[in-house]
């Protein structure tokens, strides 16, 4: 199993220790970590979900826009930020695996190296009607 | 493939009766390959008298470096193959985002912290690392960055079937509730696994990393813990911390290794030790 580059493992780490939902991919998109704080917003816990690749979760909590227009995987803010290179923030709405609707606000960032490479994408994000 | 040690102290040299047998040097490894390459990893205190035993057969020295920590190079300056003009010296090491490996060791090798110009260097030539594997003559070399503070990178070096792997300065713990965590979730994994030889740090007791948890260094049971993670086949531990005199590092080591039990040869990094791999 190869080792997951440095940056993706530091800033799991980083997640691990805090208290804002966070929510971490690869370079492909894939669905590498999410923490604790997460997984309450998104319904299931980690350990349920496991790694899975950017088809697979950018649908599984149903994302729609605030009009309820659902979003394609290229339009998840993660999707953005690890496709385009650049941070993204939007509002959106999900369905969290314990059936729960939520408006949240998310916030995502590439991962860049020093060579200019993408290795993943962080989005933080919360229920924004707290 | 030859590996001796030349310096295995961490963080600051400790000369002393106290420190004779694991030695006081800061690192530096000398790799000889089987067609004759020397390489140097790190250049601290170590590559000084290092530097008086390369003989005049040598041509071309390669020098790679794990990061820019002043244990890490302090002996550079002291290196005489750089004032040599029979002897070409190629200096590989991490780039910053914003400075090149010259600007970044110009900080150190530039009056008043050094009385000697980086550009008095003649025969020195300066490496960014490449992202990848490279070839030094006839070792295959990768270069990956790790848990340590700052740009640092660990190496994987590979000549004629057998492999070594280099980590003085790292932290895979950082963070991790239950070291070690998975394979691919581990820093330094990637460079170390199924390695002959591995020289990693092993810097403190498991108490004393406790109050230096993000200093970028290894208790010694993390270190045992990860060799074993990575199936490597024979662990040397590595920058010693320098309030550990020899009786304390044989009274730590005696405790770590009786506490977690490894499938593999363990030997406490002591200067002069030649390790012959193949």
């Amino acid at each position: 199993m190869p080792q997951k580059p440095i940056e993706l493992i530091l800033m799991r780490q980083l997640a691990s220790s805090l208290a804002m939902p966070i929510f971490l991919v690869d370079a492909d998109g894939a669905l590498a970590f999410y923490n604790e704080p997460a997984e309450r917003v998104l319904g299931v816990r980690f350990e349920e979900t496991g790694e899975m690749p950017a088809a697979e979760w950018s649908t599984l909590w149903d994302p729609t826009d605030l009009a309820g227009r659902p979003l394609a995987p290229e339009q998840v803010p993660l999707m953005i930020a690890v496709t385009k290179r650049k941070p993204v923030h939007v509002e959106l709405w999900i369905r969290g695996l314990d059936g729960a609707r939520r408006h949240i606000e998310a916030t995502a960032l590439p991962l860049m190296r020093l060579t200019d490479q993408v290795v993943g994408a962080v989005v933080i994000f919360w229920e924004a009607t707290r | 493939m030859r590996v001796r040690l030349w310096g295995t102290r961490g963080s600051v040299a400790t000369p002393g009766a106290d420190t004779a047998r694991y030695g006081g040097n800061t690192s530096c490894v000398e790799v000889r390959g089987p067609n004759g390459t020397v390489l140097v990893l790190d250049a601290g205190t170590g590559i000084r008298p290092l530097g008086g035993t390369l003989g005049r057969g040598v041509q071309r020295v390669d020098v790679v470096l794990t990061h820019l920590h002043m244990d890490h190079i302090q002996g550079l300056g002291f290196f005489d193959p750089l004032y040599d003009p029979d002897v070409e010296t190629h200096l590989w090491g991490p780039a910053s985002t914003t400075l090149d490996l010259r600007g970044r060791l110009l900080r150190y090798l530039s009056p008043p912290l050094f009385p000697v110009h980086l550009r008095e260097l003649r025969r020195l030539v300066l490496h960014d690392l490449p992202a990848g594997e490279f070839d030094i003559g006839e070792f295959k070399v990768a270069a990956d960055r790790v848990c340590h503070p700052g740009f640092t990178v660990g190496y994987r070096i590979a000549a004629g079937g057998v492999t070594l792997a280099y980590l003085p300065d790292h932290e895979p713990a950082l963070g991790v509730p239950s070291f070690p965590m998975r394979e691919d979730w581990t820093s330094g994994y990637g460079l170390a696994r199924d390695v002959d030889l591995l020289l990693h740090d092993a810097q403190y007791s498991l108490g004393e990393y406790a109050d230096h948890v993000g200093w970028g260094h290894t208790a010694l049971e993390h270190a045992l813990a990860f060799a074993r993670l990575a199936r490597v086949k024979h662990l040397v531990t590595f920058h010693h911390d320098p309030a550990h005199d020899d009786d304390e590092l044989d009274r730590l080591t005696a405790e770590a290794t009786a506490a977690v039990r490894v499938p593999c040869a363990v030997t406490m990094g002591a200067e002069g030790t030649v390790f012959e791999l193949g």
